[in-house]
This record gives C-alpha cells, sequence and structure tokens, in this order.
C-alpha cells in the first residue's frame, strides 16, 4: 500500500523471539512495517501501540485488531501491570514485539531521544535479539497531524540485532539503540 | 500474403475495432517481436561465450534492458489490444508511478502534504479522465454519450481545450496558493517549483501521448486504390473497406483524412521511435562517442551518439512510415525531432537526479524498476510530436 521496500542488513527473517525497535513518524508506521515482515513471522509478530490512540473508535480498533497490536495505556501506568511486564506477558515465549522507543509520533526530521521500555525490555529478558528498523519516508506519506495518505514509495532498513551489554548503564544503551537505527538511515 | 491475412480475418475483425489498430499496426508489432525475440537470442547466446569477448558489464546492462523493453512492450501492447479505455487507464497509472517516484525523490516539507494530495487524487486523474473523453463528445456516438454531452452541455465541445491548459494554468496557479495557505514559508518558490515540474512532466506532457487518439488526421499520401502496390500491399482489408467515392473524390495531391490508418499505431510508432532514439543514441555514444555534452551530468552522452542517434532514429522512423499517416520525409522529419526531444528529456532528467545524488529513480529504493528512467525520454517528446501532428497532419481548422 505504501510502496514500501524492505531491506535486510546483517540480519535474517527469523522466527526467533525479537524485538523490533524503530523510529516513529507516522501512524502508518506500525501497519507498514508488520507487513512487511514475512507471513510466518508476521503471525508471531505483534505491534505494540498507545491504547489511548487505538482503542478510540471501531475503525481504529479494527486497524490494530487487524496487525495484532497489543494495546498498551499511556496514561494510567500502574506499578503491578507495567508496560514492560504486560509486553513481556504479552510476548510469551514464542511471540516477537514492535516497539516504537520515541513514546510517540515525532514530528520533526530528528529522532527523538529514547524511553527507557527498551533497556528494562533487555534487562528482563536478555536472550531477546533487540533488532532496530530505520523507517524512511513514511512521515511524508502520513505526517503527524494529517489524515489523508500521499503515495510516496517509502524505504524500511532492518538491521543487526543487539543485545543489552553486561554492566551497560540505562543511558548509554539508549543511546546505542537510537545511534543504532540511526545508522541505518545512510546504508 | 493476402490469403494469409484472409485466413486470420475473423480475428483480426475482431481487435480492428473501429479505426484504433490495423493491419499494418499488426505488421509493426510482429517486426518489433522478431527484433525483441532476436535480441534476447544475441544476449543469451553472449552471456555463454568466455568473458573476454564482450565486457561482462556491457552485456549486463544489454540484458536488462531487453527485459525492460519486453516488460514495455508486453504491457504497452495489452493496453493497445484492449482498447483506448485501456490504453487510457495504463498511461493514467505509468503517470501517477513516476509522480510518485518524482516526489519520493525530490524533497517536500510537511506544508506540502494537502497539496501533494491534490497533484496525486485530484489533477491526475482529472487530467486522464479530460483526455479520456476527448474529442468524444463532438459527435457522440453512444447513448450514454450523448445523455452526458447533453447533461454537461458539452455537446459538440472538444475537451482538447481543458486538458491543454489544465495543468499549466489552474494546477500552476492552484499549487504555490495552496502551499501558501499551509502557512509555511521556507523554500517556498522552490517547493511550488517542484511540484508544479512534477505535475508537468510525469502526467501532463505523458498525456499527450494517448491524446493522440483524438486527432482527425489528414495525410497527403495518394489515395488507396487497388492497383497501388506500396500501402496496398499490407492493407488488403482497409482495400474493401474504403468507400470508393472517397478516394474517387479527393485529388491524389491533395490532403485528405487517413482513413486506412489505426490512432492506436500511431502511438505505438510514437512510442517505439523514442525508445528507438534512446538505444541509437546509447549505441552510436558507445561506439564513437568521443566529446561529452555536459560531464557533469551525464557522462555516456556524447555529441556522436546524439547526432548519429537522431539521424539513425530519422531514417528507421522513416522506413516504418506505412504505420503513420505521414509521408517518407515527413516521417523522418516526425522521428528526427522526436529523438532530439527525447535525449533533450534523458539529459533533463540526468540533471535533476544528479542533483539528487542517485544514478536511477529506481534505485531510491530497492527493488523498483525505475519508471521515471524508462519515460523521461516518452515525457518530453510526446507533447511536441502531438502538436506537430495536430498541427500539420490532422484536421483543426
Amino acid at each position: 500500500m505504501a510502496g514500501s521496500s524492505v531491506r535486510w542488513v546483517d540480519c535474517q527473517p527469523e522466527t526467533c523471539q525479537r524485538v523490533y525497535f524503530a523510529n516513529h513518524t507516522s501512524h502508518l508506521d506500525a501497519l507498514v512495517l508488520w507487513s512487511s515482515l514475512p507471513r510466518n513471522i508476521r503471525s508471531l509478530t505483534r505491534a505494540v501501540a498507545a491504547k489511548d490512540y487505538w482503542d478510540k473508535s471501531a475503525f481504529r480498533r479494527y486497524i490494530a485488531g487487524s496487525v495484532n497490536a497489543l494495546l498498551i495505556d499511556r496514561e494510567n501506568i500502574k506499578v503491578h501491570r507495567s508496560p514492560v511486564e504486560l509486553m513481556i506477558q504479552a510476548m510469551g515465549d514464542t511471540h516477537s514485539l514492535i516497539v516504537f522507543p520515541e513514546g510517540g509520533r515525532n514530528a520533526t526530521d530528528e529522532m527523538g531521544e529514547f524511553k527507557s521500555g527498551l533497556y528494562y525490555l533487555g534487562k528482563k529478558r536478555p536472550d531477546l535479539e533487540l533488532v532496530p528498523v530505520y523507517i524512511d519516508n513514511l512521515n511524508r506519506v502520513l505526517p503527524r497531524g494529517e489524515f489523508l495518505p500521499v503515495p510516496l514509495l517509502s524505504c524500511i532498513t532492518i538491521g543487526p540485532p543487539m543485545w543489552l551489554e553486561s554492566g551497560e548503564s540505562k543511558q548509554e544503551f539508549l543511546k546505542r539503540a537510537r545511534e543504532a537505527v540511526k545508522r541505518l538511515k545512510d546504508i | 500474403m493476402m490469403i494469409e491475412n484472409l485466413h486470420f480475418e475473423p480475428l483480426l475483425a475482431f481487435l480492428q475495432s473501429a479505426d484504433w489498430l490495423n493491419t499494418p499496426t499488426y505488421w509493426l508489432v510482429f517486426v518489433v517481436i522478431v527484433v525483441l525475440i532476436a535480441a534476447s537470442v544475441i544476449g543469451q547466446t553472449l552471456n555463454r561465450q568466455p568473458e573476454n569477448v564482450v565486457s561482462p558489464a556491457l552485456l549486463r546492462t544489454f540484458n536488462q534492458r531487453v527485459r525492460a523493453w519486453w516488460m514495455m512492450f508486453a504491457i504497452l501492447a495489452a493496453g493497445l489490444l484492449l482498447g483506448y479505455t485501456c490504453t487510457i487507464v495504463l498511461f493514467g497509472f505509468v503517470s501517477f508511478w513516476a509522480l510518485r517516484e518524482f516526489i519520493t525523490m525530490t524533497p517536500t516539507r510537511r506544508g506540502d502534504h494537502r497539496t501533494l494530495f491534490w497533484v496525486f487524487f485530484v489533477f491526475t486523474p482529472m487530467q486522464y479522465l479530460l483526455v479520456g473523453v476527448g474529442s468524444s463528445l463532438v459527435e457522440p456516438q453512444s447513448a450514454s454519450a450523448i445523455w452526458w454531452a447533453d447533461k454537461l452541455m458539452l455537446r459538440g465541445v472538444d475537451l482538447y481545450g481543458l486538458y491543454s491548459i489544465m495543468i499549466p494554468v489552474y494546477a500552476s496557479l492552484y499549487i504555490p496558493a495552496r502551499i501558501a495557505l499551509s502557512g509555511d514559508a521556507r523554500r517556498f518558490l522552490e517547493r511550488s517549483a517542484k511540484i508544479q515540474f512534477s505535475l508537468l512532466i510525469c502526467v501532463y506532457s505523458l498525456s499527450y501521448a494517448p491524446a493522440l487518439a483524438h486527432l482527425d488526421l489528414l495525410t497527403s499520401k495518394p489515395a488507396v486504390s487497388n492497383t497501388s502496390l506500396s500501402t496496398g500491399d499490407v492493407l488488403p482489408r482497409e482495400i474493401g473497406d474504403e468507400e470508393p467515392s472517397d478516394a474517387e473524390l479527393q485529388p491524389s495531391a491533395a490532403r485528405r483524412p487517413w482513413t486506412e490508418g489505426g490512432r492506436g499505431g500511431l502511438l505505438f510508432y510514437f512510442i517505439l521511435i523514442v525508445q528507438l532514439g534512446d538505444i541509437f543514441q546509447y549505441a552510436w555514444g558507445k561506439l564513437l562517442g568521443q566529446r561529452v555534452i555536459a560531464p557533469q551530468i551525464n557522462a555516456s552522452r556524447t555529441w556522436e551518439g546524439f547526432v548519429g542517434g537522431a539521424l539513425t532514429t530519422a531514417i528507421v522512423g522513416a522506413l516504418l512510415w506505412w504505420v503513420t499517416p505521414f509521408r517518407i520525409w515527413e516521417a523522418a522529419c516526425m522521428s528526427f525531432v522526436t529523438a532530439v526531444m527525447g535525449s533533450a528529456g534523458g539529459m533533463t532528467m540526468s540533471a535533476i537526479k544528479r542533483d539528487r545524488g542517485v544514478t536511477d529513480t529506481g534505485t531510491l529504493v530497492q527493488g523498483h524498476a525505475g519508471v521515471l528512467d524508462r519515460i523521461d525520454s516518452i515525457c518530453f517528446a510526446a507533447p511536441v510530436f502531438y502538436h506537430l501532428t495536430r498541427y500539420f497532419f490532422s484536421d483543426v481548422a
């Protein structure tokens, strides 16, 4: 639909448990990234999306349901049901996730700072492959604040998996993860 | 030859609806198929030769080109065979895709989003709708056409007056105004120009190719008679169809309506000439190319290629005169102009790509062959070919 092409750079499509983390500029991000995965992986992958937005109307729920989205409440975060807990619970030992660590769609050209969820995911489940993804041009297809898409071509670059290094601090890790996504832009 | 054709008469009669395609066109299509098969065979044969015979890079380019030509030919032939409406829709989609590539390649800003939506979903379909209706309301044939013509008060109106100015006038004024409404003034003129240019090249110019079908073509060729060997040889069916009074009333030197030809055939001829122009220019450039026209823009386009390509195209175009309403020397002139415009288009697109730092519009997004790379020369040649044909070979008085 968005005419997107997918490039796997130093990374193979596999069904092992992964967390794909990507830059976030458009509502289409999750949809396009999810549908660009091979079918067998797609059925095991869930996109993490904001409940306050995607649960609002029947149409949005339908879209979220069609990509098997995991809706997370951004506003009422409870201690015993933290988003990271919910994500890990939803993954079980078969599923993979798509997350957008910027936390919301970014309206500028520069990628925002990553939120800490990715770090805690990596810490609690060190076996997960954390895969950086750069989504190019979708912000022009459907930018923040617009509701009619323009059919430009987009490109998804999936990079080499990374893990949380032992003794790596939260700040260092998030910076490294952000750089990993950014680097894919120029490949 | 007569007998062979008679054998296929029922099939041809079905395909020859009205004056869209006809026997000369099928001969041309046949020739093209033979040439393409020959090119494929040569490519595959050379592929098996040891590497020192021909350079592998050149051979790879050649084989890729042959594949692209097969693809283009198949798509165009399918469109033409399915009739006029399908051809219009086909060109509409090609325009849409080319526009997509162009805008993807050109940076725009957030404020341009709504304008782009208009460009893609209003102006592009509108242009092809207008071209598609074209002159069919001048003398509406079917009941529904008459109903629509009366309803819209367009009976007797040739929409040429609208589709030839809609994009250069209305869209060109609308685009900057709509961008201004978005409230983002940064690089305003540049952004307007980018969108206007992309619409002009990818949609407006290209739409002139299928618009060829609306011209009431005139020809200065002598009227076909039963004794004529030149064209009568390949036109057995038209001889039978032609009303004798028509041929007798017209003095052979004066211009007369071109009844023996197919409009779809003229479109096919045009596309073929543009492609041949590209090929000959490339071939001459490889063979004798010494003086590069503009190394900053494109290192492979040389003056030798340009002149040799245009002249060779003129010769081949002249040899194919029998598909067109043109006489031999007229066909040569038209082909020459078409080839010159084609290289102008290629040069312009090279400049744009060089400015954007890409070699092919297709490489921008991997896995997509660049449609824009294939049609840049067609875009530049189509309006000129159309207007020359309209002015010199059609009844527009």
